[in-house]
């Protein structure tokens, strides 16, 4: 393990071989399961990893921030139900937001919001990329993320789904997340283990676009969530499960039906 | 390879051990410390049974860095009683036969004990979401909340 004080520094800490460790909930289980295929660790101390703050109309996350923490910050409620879907307590108490930002299928739930919030994505040499441009690249990215922005979320405006086989947690079959800023006029659809990364539902989206929420435009909306969509069969679902019953938890997560 | 000195204060005593690279928490407490009250139950975070309390904070040892903890303070099952007085969590699973097989137990404890530190009079829902992330492949849950909101209910007498 490498211990670096400043993520300035991390870059060339990393080297070509280096991995950074954020809360250790994926990187550790490979260290535990297959420790030859883990390059060097690299550990970032820097606080301002950690820090949350207000930024233009709306905040900075930084990446070593916790689960734990942003459902504890007053200014996030609005991500606290996401942030509480994910794992149990102790998890939570470690899983950072800078991670989930890579985890792979079918984990990831936490981007699956930022997706829909159209987060950006801030890097240490001062890049900032569209979220939805980062996680069609994540796997072959170079560099250390240093934290998200997420803009101010009206009460109301931001609806998440996790679809689990198992209570009161589960890992995802798929999870939903839907925002409607400005009284839901321009719609904004992610849908999270359908696929290799957590992806936009365009079609969907557009389908709504202009119309508010009613029984019609639901419909119309789950009738095309797949377009762009590629779910895969996995030990929790099948491609096909998945498929079939996209629309309906679709209608849930926009209806708030339970 | 070569091996990193770690001290750190366990159940309230002060401790140095020697780690290897990559090693996690789990591993250090058991063979590094000799505390074998955290059970290896998946290794993938999934199970709980290695949560054990760093700085009064349940984490999942397994899945924690072993060179992270340097300084810190951790919390097991282990320094739960005080000689041979049980903790009133202890009491309570024993009371209510709340552990079948054990091997939850110790992180079952765990996760309570946090539970009661931050919030001494939880509803059932909130011991459930408490222990949420602890897997009893005995499935018996029933007993274990029970069990904790027992103690809940003596610790609260106690401070009274």
């Amino acid at each position: 393990m490498t211990e670096v004080r400043s993520f300035s520094t991390s870059a060339e800490a990393a080297g070509a071989e280096g991995a950074i460790l954020g809360g250790g909930t994926l990187l550790m289980r490979q260290v535990n399961e297959a420790p030859q295929t883990v390059p060097r660790l690299i550990r970032i101390t820097d606080p301002a990893l950690r820090e949350i703050r207000a930024e233009g109309d709306g905040h900075l996350i930084g990446a070593g921030v916790t689960m734990a923490q942003v459902i504890a910050h007053p200014d996030l409620a609005a991500l606290a139900p996401v942030a509480r879907s994910i794992g149990g307590p102790a998890l939570r108490n470690m899983a950072s937001v800078g991670g989930n930002l890579f985890a792979p299928h079918p984990y990831g739930d936490f981007t699956v919001a930022l997706l829909a919030l159209e987060a950006q994505v801030l890097w240490s040499d001062g890049r900032r990329e569209e979220i939805e441009r980062f996680l069609s690249a994540r796997d072959t990215a170079r560099g250390v993320v240093t934290g998200i922005w997420v803009p101010r979320i009206a009460p109301g405006a931001l609806r998440y789904r996790k679809v689990s086989r198992t209570r009161p947690k589960g890992v995802s079959v798929m999870s939903i997340a839907a925002y409607l800023p400005n009284g839901g006029s321009a719609p904004r659809i992610a849908f999270g283990a359908m696929g290799p990364t957590p992806l936009r539902a365009k079609a969907a989206e557009s389908a709504l676009q202009g119309r508010g929420l009613t029984e019609e435009s639901v419909t119309a909306a789950g009738a095309v969530c797949l377009q762009g969509l590629s779910p895969a069969d996995d030990a929790l679902a099948s491609a096909w499960y998945r498929s079939e019953v996209a629309p309906v938890h679709l209608r849930r997560c926009l209806m708030g039906e339970t | 390879m070569p091996k990193t000195p770690l001290a750190f204060t366990l159940n309230d005593a002060e401790t140095g051990i020697f780690v290897d690279d990559g090693q996690n928490l789990l591993e250090a407490l058991r063979r590094g410390a000799g505390d074998l009250s955290p059970k290896y139950g998946c290794g993938q975070g999934t199970c709980g049974a290695c949560t054990v309390l760093i700085d009064g904070v349940p984490h999942l040892s397994c899945l924690t860095l072993a060179e992270a903890v340097a300084g810190r303070r951790m919390d097991t099952t282990a320094g739960l009683a005080e000689g041979a007085e049980l903790h009133p969590l202890q009491r309570a699973f024993m009371e209510g036969f709340a552990a079948q097989c054990g091997y939850c137990t110790p992180g079952m404890l765990m996760a309570a004990k946090a539970l009661l530190a931050a919030n001494p009079r939880p509803s059932r829902e909130e011991v459930i979401e408490a222990i949420s992330g602890n897997l009893c492949r005995c499935t018996g849950y029933e007993p274990i909340v029970t069990a904790i909101l027992e103690a809940a209910a003596k610790l609260q007498g106690r401070a009274a």
